[in-house]
């Protein structure tokens, strides 16, 4: 007896994700935090089209001036426009930010989930290791790095990407691990199905939320960890800047020149505020249990 | 005057999606040394109404919209904070469900039971302490001294709840509210928990508030009954009455939906031959490594499953049944491949399962088929409900679209579902109709056997009868063979052809149904049948007329 | 118990080996450092660089006489001042480094946990939000900028607090303090409430709610138990940042702690310093990670105890 269905014809359901996402909405500083945060982001991007100057050229004659309308946020010591100098060291910050969590997101994920679903032996010594590099003072190993074979953008990404894959994986494994406890899982593996089908379809698809919140709240600790490291003169190099770079200076001139700090800092911590907002609202939409009605 | 009377009671709860109706115009009276029983299934506002009188309501969401409840005549409604804490723990005290949770794991037993002394009676902590360690003996834990320094996770569940008996009775309350005590305990435990609240009861005369959604277990306790549906009281009376002359037809369905017959479609005994075994396991023994802590050294030896064999014959439904810890889920998980298994054979045919590896054995998964107890955990939530029938139906090895539309259709009329809901997500069903997309999903592979691990425990009773009549349909429709784990006595009776029953990992009783329920051989049969609760209040009630009174009336 | 803390004990030591081999390595292997064979050294250097570490043995026995030494306690001569040891160098600054340190951490736990406490008891009120937002701000005010905004500000427009130094004036200490500290107090807040939160909704707080005693009580002493944990364990971790965060400070206040020691080390290239110090802080964080994990666990009657059902 075949009948043709169509299956159009069937009213949607209403996915989970479409309930965080009405749960975000409500949210309003993760809101703000998320129009911050793409307005920095394109800020930015095109730092070259918004300034009519260079992040590197001089004026001698002119040294630090404070704000005015030729130049927004003013000039430093060497007559370079603040304004230009801010949006080009936030490409850089920016950028380690991402692409270092990026680094920690693919190979913790991977490490959490293949440690977690596989358990047993395997996970007791995927973990152990972890713990082993967790227990490294890795800041101090930056340093060192640093010190040792100067200061490289990439030597720069791997090192804190090695830093802040470690909590990403235990995270993630966690979350494998209870989502591997539950009945769907088994009934998956009593149809027969591949491993690879299961982790796929079934497993990561509810790791996803967990994956989303901590990775926006790791840009942050990796743009913090960047600007630290370029504060103490480790990170970037002048003439490029990053936030850090341009902090540092400030610091040196607070008395004379306030603003060359005070711009810079507060650049950095609404862009953090940001990202730490829309990540905790991240989490709240994603996870009602803990959300707050 | 009562002592306690509830008159036209209304709590509502107000949340940001909008307010929902808890309670509706509940009146009832307690008298002293009473048992009153509250009686519904989940959602008809029984724990609320039980809050609401201990003012332990969370106020901000709910709220009390009308009514008073009158405690020796005064209205403790909007009581200050103060004079209403001097009330609880010391004038009305609460026993909650799930006794594994409701003690402070990070404090003693002995500093958690003088709390309430100390708070309200204002003795020395060295009286206190006596006069804790006597009600602990009281409510029959032996080594009372020892006990009291113990932590909570050292003691088992029904030690736990007499623990919180305890406690609450230990200032002499005039009334004790006891919220689903024994939901969470294992039947045997029950009966023990439920005879000590009734002698106990007896002794110090106190008024009991006994809630539950299981008719059977307050059968034998209550003398007057109130029962409860989605807020509102729809039917109250004594126990005899509610029992023997039923009025309203809410009631009426409850009562009908207990399984208290054997089980209807008899399975033909010549056709247990050895021509016809489905399956035959011998000697599983499936043990489990439980680490002590961290440390590789201090591991204890679980023996979940302890060399069982047994045959299934086709077409037949077996019956597995035993109390928690017996192996009865692991045996189950066991013949799936779910668990690696230490020892044994599982023969299908002539193949063993057991030895084949994980490849080989993809290629017989679908020969069984599980249904799940958590109806809340057995689906995955981000796929719908199409999507989880056509990942079934596509093993099964059926390819095209219109092919795999009408199967859908079909297997959702197959378990009473309306089609039009497919494209629906789990979270927008309610529990019992997930349990049936769950049955779907495991008839849509057409599976020779299929094990069913404590399928409606998490249901409640009336949709508990609808998931059973449908088991019982689809087994007579599509001549499954069906292995039914539970610890519901009567559940099994109803839906089994033989029973198997397991304690401590080993079967101790395997027959026909009806043999082992009327000719129970094995001691622990017997005793397991002895404690479940009949709704036959006068039958019921036998069982508490005899208690001894060793008990210490200089309290 | 005692099992738990040995094994604990245990687990530390190959983490040890790695952290002393990784930085002997590391140094070893810098370009244009002293070991580096192409670099003109003066004499006196080379040779005292010789007899100490035997630089024509292989690498490994290098490797095991320095491991023999530190286990001494013998931490090597310094590159830059020669005559003057590791060992000195490093005691000289220590005070500095551990008082700054203790303060911040008793700031941050003191401030954390009450800001901690009154948002758990009335969540989602005022007094929820107000601490959780002042918490935020020290996540997203880092030493290196709340140092320097505090100073202009105090010490430079309000002249409340003197610019630099520790221990010269009387009130040199509560900036530097505060600077460490806050971003900790942020973390540490934030900890106690969700640990707060996460224990308040526990069954066992509506049985004492049930027994009639006050929220006080319940709040401090059948939730703080359970409820600290988290931040117990997270005195390990905040250890390790807190030394961190020492170099910052200490570079903007001026303090003459081991932290700008480190720094300024790191920029003269004076290796052995560098690799002194290291091993030196590393031991530090392990020994503060161990501790924490271990009072963590002692709190926790299962582990304590252990389970003899």
């Amino acid at each position: 007896m075949e009948r043709v269905i169509d299956i159009r014809q069937f009213e949607r359901g209403r996915s989970l994700w479409q309930d965080a996402y009405t749960r975000l909405r409500r949210n309003k500083f993760a809101l703000i935090g998320l129009v911050f945060l793409l307005c920095m982001i394109v800020l930015a991007v095109f730092a070259d089209i918004i300034s009519p100057y260079s992040y590197e050229t001089q004026d001698l004659y002119l040294g630090a001036t404070p704000p005015s309308t030729k130049h927004w946020l003013g000039t430093d010591t060497l007559g370079r426009d603040l304004f230009t100098r801010i949006l080009y060291g936030g490409r850089v910050s920016l950028m380690v930010g991402f692409l270092a969590t990026a680094v920690a997101l693919i190979i913790g994920v991977t490490w959490g989930t293949v440690s977690g679903y596989m358990g047993g032996r395997i996970d007791n010594a995927m973990m152990r290791i972890v713990d082993i590099l967790y227990a490294l003072p890795f800041t101090i190993f930056i340093i060192l790095l640093m010190v040792v074979f100067g200061q490289n953008i990439y030597l720069l990404f791997l090192a804190i990407g090695a830093v802040e894959w470690l909590t990403m994986a235990r995270i993630i494994r966690g979350q494998v691990i209870s989502i591997r406890n539950q009945d769907y899982i088994d009934a998956a593996i009593s149809m027969g199905l591949s491993r690879f089908r299961i982790i796929f379809r079934h497993v990561l698809p509810n790791v996803l939320g967990p994956i989303i919140v901590y990775t926006t709240l790791t840009i942050p600790n990796v743009i913090l960890l960047e600007s630290f490291l370029s504060f103490l003169g480790l990170g970037i190099q002048p003439p490029q800047s990053s936030w850090g770079v341009l902090i540092s200076s400030g610091v040196e001139t607070i008395e004379e020149y306030p603003w060359l700090l005070i711009y810079p800092a507060c650049v950095l911590s609404i862009t953090l505020f940001s990202l730490n907002f829309l990540g905790d609202g991240l989490r709240d939409a994603l996870d009602p249990r803990i959300a707050k009605d | 005057m009562a002592l306690l009377d509830v008159h036209n009671l209304s709590i509502a709860f107000h949340t940001r999606n909008g307010s929902i109706t808890a309670v509706e115009n509940a009146s009832f009276k307690l008298e002293p040394g009473q048992t009153l029983c509250i009686v519904g299934e989940s959602g008809s506002g029984k724990s609320v109404l039980c809050s609401s009188i201990m003012g332990l309501l969370p106020t901000p969401p709910a709220r009390i919209e009308s009514g008073v409840i009158n405690l020796d005549g005064k209205n403790i409604i909007n009581m200050d904070n103060g004079p209403l804490r001097a009330l609880r723990g010391n004038r009305i005290a609460m026993i909650f469900q799930d006794p594994m949770t409701s003690l402070n794991p990070y404090m003693k037993i002995g500093n958690q039971v003088i709390e309430p002394i100390c708070l309200h009676k204002n003795l020395s902590r060295k009286a206190a302490w006596e006069q804790a360690i006597k009600m602990i003996s009281n409510v029959g834990l032996s080594d009372p001294y020892q006990l009291m320094k113990k932590y909570p996770h050292e003691l088992s569940g029904g030690m736990r709840q007499r623990v919180m008996i305890a406690m609450a009775l230990i200032n002499k309350p005039d009334i004790l509210i006891a919220d689903e005590p024994t939901t969470a305990l294992d039947v045997t435990i029950q009966a023990q928990i439920l005879q000590l609240i009734k002698k106990i009861q007896q002794k110090i005369n106190i008024a009991v508030i006994f809630v539950s959604h299981d008719l059977g277990v307050i059968s034998g306790i209550a003398d007057n009954i109130l029962v409860m549906k989605k807020g509102e009281i729809v039917e109250e009376g004594s126990a005899d009455d509610i029992f023997y002359h039923t009025k309203h037809p809410y009631t009426k369905n409850l009562l009908a939906s207990i399984p208290n017959c054997a089980k209807l479609d008899k399975y033909d005994n010549k056709d247990r031959n050895s021509q016809n075994i489905l399956l035959s396991i011998k000697n599983i023994k499936t043990y489990f490594n439980q680490t002590d802590g961290w440390l590789p050294s201090n591991r204890q030896l679980v023996k979940a499953v302890d060399d069982v064999s047994l045959e299934i014959y086709k077409g037949e439904t077996l019956g597995l049944v035993g109390e928690s810890g017996s192996g009865k889920s692991t045996l189950g998980r066991s013949i799936m491949r779910l668990v690696s298994i230490n020892n044994g054979r599982i023969l299908l045919g002539d193949n063993n399962l057991a030895s084949l590896n994980s490849y080989e054995l993809k290629l017989y998964r679908r020969e069984f088929q599980m249904i799940f107890q958590d109806p809340y955990a057995s689906l995955n939530p981000r796929i719908t409900v199409y999507d989880a029938l056509t990942e079934a139906l596509k093993v099964r090895g059926v390819s095209s679209t219109e092919k795999i539309l009408n199967e859908v259709n079909e297997l959702m009329l197959d378990v009473g579902l309306e089609p039009q809901h497919i494209r629906k997500y789990p979270h927008e069903f309610s529990g019992g109709q997930r349990q049936r997309i769950a049955i779907a999903r495991a008839i849509a592979l057409k599976p020779k056997l299929i094990i069913a691990d404590e399928p409606v425990s998490a249901l409640d009773v009336t949709i508990q009868a609808q998931i059973l009549e449908l088991l019982l349909n689809l087994v007579k429709k599509n001549n499954l063979t069906m292995l039914f784990i539970s610890h519901d006595l009567s559940v099994i009776r109803y839906m089994s052809d033989r029973v198997a029953v397991m304690y401590q990992g080993k079967i101790v009783e395997m027959d026909n149904t009806e043999t082992v329920f009327t000719q129970a051989k094995h001691p622990y049969t017997r005793a397991l049948l002895s404690a479940i609760p009949v709704p036959d209040p006068i039958n019921e009630r036998k069982k508490y007329m005899s208690i001894a009174a060793t008990y210490d009336t200089a309290l | 118990m005692l099992r738990y803390i040995l094994f604990r004990c245990l687990q530390a030591v190959p983490v040890l080996l790695i952290v002393i081999s990784f930085t002997f390595i590391l140094v070893r292997a810098a370009p244009g450092g002293p070991f580096d064979s192409e670099k003109v050294v003066p004499p006196q250097i080379l040779e005292i660089l010789n007899e100490r570490y035997h630089l024509d043995d292989p690498l490994h026995t290098q490797l095991s006489d320095y491991i023999l030494n530190l286990i001494k306690g013998d931490l090597g001569p310094s590159f830059r001042f020669p005559g003057r040891s590791v060992n000195e160098l490093i005691l000289n600054g220590l005070p500095y480094t551990l008082e700054l340190g203790l303060y911040a951490i008793l700031f941050a736990l003191f401030t954390g946990v009450l800001a901690g406490l009154l948002a758990a008891s009335r969540p989602n009120s005022i007094q929820d939000y107000i601490p959780m937002s002042l918490a935020m701000t020290g996540i997203c005010l880092p030493a290196f900028v709340l140092g320097p905004i505090l100073l202009l500000i105090f010490s430079i427009w309000l002249e409340w607090f003197p610019v630099s130094g520790w221990g010269q004036f009387s009130n040199d200490k509560i900036l530097p303090t505060i600077t460490l500290g806050s971003a900790y107090s942020a973390y540490i807040a934030r900890l106690t409430r969700g640990g707060m939160l996460e224990i308040l909704s526990q069954d066992f707080i509506r049985t004492a709610r049930a027994k009639g005693l006050s929220e006080a009580t319940i709040v401090l002493k059948h939730g703080i138990k359970g409820g600290l944990i988290p931040v117990i364990s997270f005195l390990g971790p905040a250890m390790a940042g807190l030394l961190s965060g020492s170099f910052v400070v200490e570079s903007i206040f001026q303090i003459p702690g081991l932290g700008r020691f480190y720094i300024q080390a790191a920029f003269n290239r004076d290796y052995t310093m560098i690799m002194g110090t290291t091993i030196f802080f590393a031991f530090l964080i392990i020994f503060f990670n161990l501790l924490s994990d271990i009072v963590a666990a002692w709190l926790n009657p299962r582990i304590r105890y252990g389970s003899s059902n």
